[in-house]
Parts: structure tokens; C-alpha cells; sequence
């Protein structure tokens, strides 16, 4: 985020500039459609905002931004609610990587990754995990061997959200074996379609095929995208998560859009549903949309709070772990909640009826929980860095990766 | 807390702080638990010099804020108060004065608030009623007009510091809607018989109201229309009540972080441990948000939010659940020290307790919430 330049419009103005270009421009979102998680789609949308002056609001100018504040980024978020927007892109691509981008990122890196990616050119994915890393995420395999100008890359990696329709990765590979794993760590820009890398769709346990694992079999990379130094990759992983848990605790100044309606008056879906399934006036259901109301009142306010303290230094970047273990929370009881108020109208049901998604939606509860860093490990950080209560025993603290018991790389064939 | 405090706001909050460690330490409250009245007029009125009871009251009537947000200074004290689980009517004096300032003739304003402002003069509200009937529509204490003044009739219960107070601001019910009136506690019919309360130190008791003649000037702003002046006051209450919860959390969270420290079992620390850990963390969130929730209210409150009712209520839930959760949880980490008469928790958990079910338990404020999103226009 950077102090506006020489424009003096605030962010009223901006808004209610926004509010006449939206309503001339973007399309409108059908009522109770949800926003399309489509790349392609979102990649036009994506164009149309930047040709209008209304993307990248808090990105710098110079790579391609509006170079405006968080204020006007909100006054350009409460204007959307009624029209398509690019929200796919939020997470990863602008919260995530174009914050770890402005963060860690030469002027020559970011003069060629932020103005296409703003543009809606290039999508990006994050390239973290791996078969036998999550939360232990320091313990990749994913090797980069240096060869002449560029590093050569075998491994793989998982959980990448629409990897096969983006087009750059921003991956964490092993560059030194022979010293603890936290310190031989490098992170480089990955293109994804180039030969070498495979990516393969995985079918989540709600049908979804967002998910991929890709494959990297002596892929080529140049020295000039790795991000921060050789070796000291995981300072940029360090920053990389705590952008991470911003943008999925709400709290990041690089997302654009609204995903639900703040509280306020607006319905919520656990509202049309008690409504849609005629239990307007049943006293449990009641309380849930009171729960509800309470729960998104409290989320919401926290998220302004801790985002501000984070802001100007009150909380650490730490702090984080707060929202996103409450928007883990949150979502699971609001799992819960939904699942009560369809009842049996969750188990089977016609296509047009009311709770048509509700069954998926609890089946799939747990991935709130767990994408994005589990939310064990946000207590842990919570505890340990908030709270500094001491840290868990780990055997490998300080020990050479190479001498460390660790889970084998994967290969292609032998993946379970 | 608010994290916005200004330099005057933080000077206020450290003073008050500094008189109730030294005033009203923990043991002094332990002591006031079998004194009738709970504490002592004579420091309530110390309390009033460092202004405590001045934020709602304007100027003109010797009160004043530090910036013309009186609730936001008066939510500082709430806080510090619950800190240490102090007496005194701070809320229903703060409700009675907001009140009076806010709908009163000149002629009540000048008669009672420099009184309140400088501590002589103590009031109550008397709204709920036997059966835990708090809501505008549930209540029966009956006014009728009688030779151009009103005759009340009906039971107050639980009134808090009913038996302290100078004045009552009782919600009746008259024909066409609620009307308020300001009764002095010595007029007669009025009978005030003492209850037994869970909080050590806040009293309650029963006001029988048997023919009660008052006059037409006792009727504070309009006859038959006192539900919106009546939502406001719920508000008010709500918001220092609020604010009294969570500081009452959150020292207690203090406490217990710092017993997790000192603490040893099986030759380590408790905090080392990595399921109480997980607890810990648990909590620290729900005190982050529930302090968000009741400062979040308290600027609604005073900047009047079309939303307030349904905010006061939002928060009212959520905090009301998660402060006697945390506190629980505070009890169960000091193992069986947190279950005896002389560790301080239970105090904590008396007063948080009461908090959460008077104005309103979480329940009724989750079918409040449904009721002013529209629940039932959408319905039909």
C-alpha cells in the first residue's frame, strides 16, 4: 500500500467514480449467483477493471497499479457487491503472491511479474506444499540444483488451486542439503506450460477439481526469477505465509471484491436458506440466523481490529494466525448450522431446490480447517509467538537437512 | 478496549486505573460482600471527582466529556471496573443520566444531573420485571392517569442498588404505550425489599409500587411513547456492560497466562504443553473479539448507527457466550486452586455471569438479531 501520489480524489470520490464505471461497465451478477471461479472468465473481468483505472488500487503505479490507499480499495469493494468480479484471483494471486512479490522483489522483478498479473495476463499459483510436506512445510524434497544461469528443478508439489489454467508458480525448492532446513531454502517464479512440468487435477471430496499436483522432471529456471537469495528462501516464506493468513483472515490490502455481504443488513445464505425452506418463524432456526448475524459481526469487527494493529505495529505480523483461525472457525460452524436447518432436505433433493449445496458443504467442512495451514498450526503460532509460550520439541532443530529422518521424495510412479 | 485511545483517553483510563488498585483493591471488594449496600457513598463520590459520572451529562448540568463522546470515555472506567470486579452503579446511574440529558425538561435536568454528575445523587433503572420480563412488550407495571398526575402499580425485580439509590427511572406501561417516569426512592407505596445475588457485591431487590401517586412533571419525555427512549437506554446498558465483561476477561486471561509460566507438572512448565497450548489459543481469540465487539458497540451507541440495535445485540451474544467460556477455561488450567471461595476466579465468573443474563440473555438476543433482520417481513 503507498501514500496517494499526486491525486487528491478520496475515496468517496473514488467510490462514487467507481460506482458510475461499474454500473457502465461491469456485468451484473444474477441475484444468488455466486462469483465464477473460472480463470478465463476471471482473466476478462480482470482486463475490464484494469482498462477502467479500478485494479491493482493499492499496487504502486509504476508496476502497473492505481497507487492508492486501503480506504479506496474498501469505498471500491462496497460499490461491487452487485456485479461479476475476478474474485478468484484474490487468493492466491494478488493477496498472497503480488504481496510476497512487492515484498521480496528486485524493481527489474517487479516491472516484469506485477503490471501482466494487474492485467489479468498472468495468473499465479503457489507451488508450496508437497506429497510429504504440509504442515512441516520446511521439510521439502522439491530439489533445485544450480546449473550455469539457471537452477534444475526435480520434485513435486500439491494442492495448488487451478494450477493447470494459471500460468506462473511461485515455488519453494531445496537448494542446499548439507545445512539445517530452514537455510537452504530458495524460492523462484516457475512458468507453468513449459516442458517438464506435469500437472495433474485431483477430485476433492466434494467433486471439486480445483485442486492439482504437479510434477517437475529437469525443468529449467532461470537465475533471474529466483525471489530474495539463494539459500535464504525461507525469510520469503516466512513473509509469503503471513500474507497468506491476511488474505484468507480478510485482511489483506491487495484483494478486491467482497466475497459475502459485510453484516449489516444484507442476507446471509444461512438466512435464505431458513427462509427458502419456510422455517421463518421456527424458534431454532431463529437462533441460528441470530448466531449467525453474531458470529459475521464479530468476525468482521476483529478482522478491522486486528488488521489495524497489525498495520501500525500494536500486533505482529504474527497475528494473522488470529483471523485465519477464526475464519476457520467461523466456517465450520456455519457448516454445522446449515446442515440443521435443511435437516433430511440435505440428503436428497431435486436440481432448483433450496439445499441443493448443503450436503457437499459438510462433507467438505473440514478443508476450512485446513487449507491454508491447519488450524492446529495457527494455535501453535498463536501460543508460541503471541502468547510465547514455548515452542513444540522438534528433533530436526539445527541438524544438516541431509542427516535429518525425513518422508522420501515422491515419484510419479509410486504416487499413492 | 478501543486501540484508537487518544493521549487524554489513555490518561483517564491509567487514572482510574491507579485510584481502584489503590481505592477498591480485590480484598476490599471481598470485604464489601457483607456489607448491605456493597459499597460506600463516600467513595462513589471520589469516583465522581475523577469523573466517573460526568461523560453523559452536559456541561450546562456540571458534566463534560474529554471529546464530546461521552459513552467512549465512560466505557474506559466499565472496563477498568470489571478489571477488578468493582461495586457501585456506574451503569444504572450512566443509564438514568444519559436519559435525563437526553429527554429531560430543563426543569428535570437541573433538579438531578449536577447531582449525579458530582456523586450526591444516585438512580437506578427499574425495568425488568418477576419472570425475567425485560423486553418493552413484556411489561405490566401499570401507570393511569389520576387528577392530572399518574398512579403507579406493579413490581420492579431484580432492580439493581435499588435500596442505594435517590431515584427510580421506571418503565410502566400506560395506555397507548410504555411512559417513564422519575420517582424519588422515599415516595410513598414505594416498598424495596433486598434480594440475594450471585455477584458479591451488586445488589438487587424487589420495588413493590402499591398506588404510587407521582406527578405529570415525574414523566420523563413523552406519556405513552417511551419505546424508542427505552431501546436507547438497553443500548447504553448493553455497551457498559460490554465493556465491564471484557475487562473482566481479560485480566483474568492475564492471570492464568502468567500461572501457566509458574506453574510446573511432570518437571515443565504448563505452558508447555501443547493441548493446553491449543486452549490458550482458543482464547486469545475470543477475547480479541469480544473486545472488538464492545468497542465496535460502544461507537455504534454513541454515533447513534442505524444498525445499532442489531449490533448491540450481535455482540451481546458473542460475548455473553465466549466470556464465561474463557473464564471456565481460566478455572480448569489453575486445577482445584480455581474452584475455592478465596481464589479471585469466581468473582470474576459472578460478575461475567450476571452479565450475560441481565438485559437479555444471548438467547434473546439471537431472536432480537432475527427479529430486526426481517426475519418475520420476509417471512410472510
Amino acid at each position: 500500500m503507498t501514500e496517494p501520489h499526486e491525486s487528491a480524489e478520496t475515496p468517496e470520490e473514488f467510490g462514487l467514480r467507481a460506482r458510475d464505471w461499474l454500473a457502465d461497465n461491469m456485468p451484473l451478477r444474477p441475484e444468488g449467483q455466486r462469483h465464477s471461479r473460472d480463470f478465463d472468465r476471471c482473466r476478462d473481468l480482470q482486463r475490464m477493471l484494469y482498462e477502467g483505472g479500478f485494479a491493482g488500487v493499492c499496487f504502486e503505479k509504476e508496476y502497473g497499479g492505481q497507487g492508492l490507499t486501503l480506504e479506496h480499495q474498501r469505498a471500491l469493494d462496497k460499490e461491487t457487491m452487485k456485479y461479476e468480479m475476478p474474485l478468484a484471483l484474490n487468493i492466491p494471486t494478488f493477496g498472497i503472491i503480488g504481496a510476497t512479490l512487492v515484498e521480496f522483489c528486485n524493481h527489474e522483478q517487479k516491472m516484469r511479474f506485477l503490471p501482466p498479473m494487474i492485467r489479468g495476463e498472468e495468473i499465479w499459483v503457489q507451488f508450496l506444499s508437497e506429497p510429504t510436506s504440509g504442515s512441516d512445510l520446511a521439510s521439502l524434497t522439491t530439489r533445485a540444483t544450480l546449473d550455469g544461469d539457471s537452477f534444475v528443478l526435480n520434485g513435486s508439489k500439491i494442492w495448488s488451486s487451478g494450477a493447470h489454467a494459471a500460468d506462473y508458480g511461485i515455488l519453494v525448492a531445496r537448494s542446499n542439503w548439507d545445512v539445517p532446513k530452514h537455510d537452504g531454502i530458495t524460492v523462484m517464479a516457475v512458468k507453468i506450460h513449459q516442458p517438464g512440468v506435469t500437472v495433474e487435477q485431483i477430485v476433492d471430496s466434494g467433486g471439486g477439481t480445483e485442486f492439482c499436483q504437479e510434477f517437475f522432471d529437469d525443468v529449467r529456471v532461470p537465475v533471474e526469477n529466483v525471489i530474495g537469495q539463494v539459500d535464504a528462501g525461507w525469510t520469503v516464506v516466512r513473509g509469503l505465509l503471513a500474507h497468506e493468513r491476511n488474505s484468507l483472515g480478510n485482511a489483506s490490502v491487495y484483494t478486491s471484491g467482497l466475497e459475502a455481504p459485510p453484516s449489516g443488513r444484507a442476507r446471509s445464505d444461512i438466512m435464505e436458506l431458513a427462509l427458502a425452506t419456510g422455517q421463518a418463524s421456527d424458534p431454532t432456526v431463529r437462533q441460528l440466523v441470530g448466531e449467525d448475524y453474531a458470529l459475521r459481526f464479530a468476525q468482521d469487527e476483529t478482522t478491522r481490529r486486528v488488521g489495524a494493529a497489525m498495520a501500525n505495529g500494536q500486533l505482529p505480523p504474527t497475528a494473522g494466525a488470529l483471523l485465519r483461525l477464526m475464519s476457520a472457525r467461523a466456517s465450520v460452524r456455519r457448516s454445522d448450522m446449515v446442515l440443521a436447518i435443511a435437516g433430511g432436505a440435505a440428503a436428497a433433493w431435486h436440481e432448483g431446490d433450496a439445499a441443493t449445496w448443503v450436503g457437499e458443504r459438510f462433507v467438505s467442512r473440514q478443508s476450512g480447517e485446513i487449507g491454508g495451514g491447519t488450524t492446529e498450526m495457527q494455535r501453535n503460532i498463536i501460543s508460541e509467538r503471541l502468547l510465547l509460550m514455548p515452542r513444540e520439541y522438534a528433533a530436526d532443530r539445527g541438524v544438516p537437512f541431509n542427516e535429518v529422518r525425513h518422508n522420501a521424495s515422491p515419484s510419479r510412479e509410486g504416487k499413492g | 478496549m478501543d486501540l484508537d485511545l487518544s493521549e487524554d483517553q489513555e490518561f483517564f483510563r491509567d487514572s482510574t486505573r491507579k485510584f481502584l488498585e489503590s481505592e477498591m483493591p480485590i480484598e476490599t471488594v471481598r470485604k464489601l460482600a457483607d456489607d448491605p449496600a456493597g459499597f460506600e457513598r463516600e467513595w462513589w463520590r471520589r469516583g465522581a471527582e475523577m469523573g466517573w459520572t460526568s461523560p453523559l451529562v452536559p456541561e450546562e448540568h456540571d458534566g463534560g466529556s474529554l471529546a464530546g463522546e461521552g459513552l467512549l470515555d465512560l466505557v474506559i472506567v466499565a472496563e477498568e471496573m470489571g478489571r477488578l470486579v468493582t461495586p457501585g452503579p456506574l451503569l444504572v446511574t450512566s443509564v438514568v443520566a444519559a436519559a435525563v440529558s437526553e429527554c429531560g425538561t430543563q426543569e428535570q435536568q437541573k433538579s438531578l444531573l449536577p447531582g449525579i454528575a458530582s456523586g450526591e445523587t444516585l438512580a437506578t433503572w427499574a425495568l425488568d420485571e418477576p419472570g425475567d420480563r425485560w423486553q418493552a412488550d413484556a411489561l405490566a407495571l401499570e401507570a393511569r392517569t389520576s387528577d392530572g398526575g399518574f398512579v403507579l402499580q406493579g413490581v420492579k425485580a431484580p432492580v439493581e442498588a435499588a435500596g442505594q439509590v435517590d431515584y427510580f427511572l421506571v418503565t410502566a406501561r400506560t395506555e397507548g404505550g410504555l411512559t417513564q417516569f422519575l420517582v424519588p426512592s422515599d415516595t410513598a407505596g414505594i416498598t424495596v425489599k433486598p434480594m440475594e445475588s450471585l455477584d458479591l457485591v451488586r445488589r438487587y431487590a424487589e420495588v413493590r409500587f402499591e398506588d404510587v401517586s407521582v406527578p405529570a412533571s415525574a414523566v420523563l419525555g413523552e406519556v405513552g411513547n417511551a419505546a424508542a427512549d427505552v431501546e436507547r437506554q438497553l443500548q447504553i446498558a448493553i455497551a457498559l456492560q460490554l465493556a465491564e465483561t471484557v475487562g473482566a476477561v481479560d485480566r483474568v486471561f492475564e492471570v492464568t497466562l502468567e500461572w501457566m509460566f509458574d506453574r510446573h507438572s511432570f518437571g515443565r512448565p504448563l505452558a508447555s504443553y501443547q493441548a493446553l497450548k491449543h486452549r490458550f489459543a482458543d482464547m486469545r481469540l475470543y477475547l480479541e473479539a469480544s473486545h472488538a465487539a464492545a468497542a465496535s458497540v460502544a461507537r455504534a451507541v454513541q454515533h447513534r448507527d442505524e444498525q445499532a440495535s442489531a449490533k448491540v445485540s450481535a455482540a451481546k451474544s458473542y460475548v455473553g457466550d465466549h466470556a464465561t467460556f474463557v473464564l471456565h477455561e481460566c478455572v480448569q488450567m489453575h486445577g482445584g486452586l480455581g474452584v475455592t471461595w478465596e481464589y479471585d476466579l469466581h468473582l470474576y465468573l459472578r460478575r461475567a455471569t450476571t452479565n450475560q443474563i441481565r438485559y437479555g440473555t444471548p438467547r434473546d438476543h439471537r431472536e432480537r438479531i432475527a427479529q430486526l433482520i426481517g426475519m418475520d417481513e420476509e417471512a410472510r
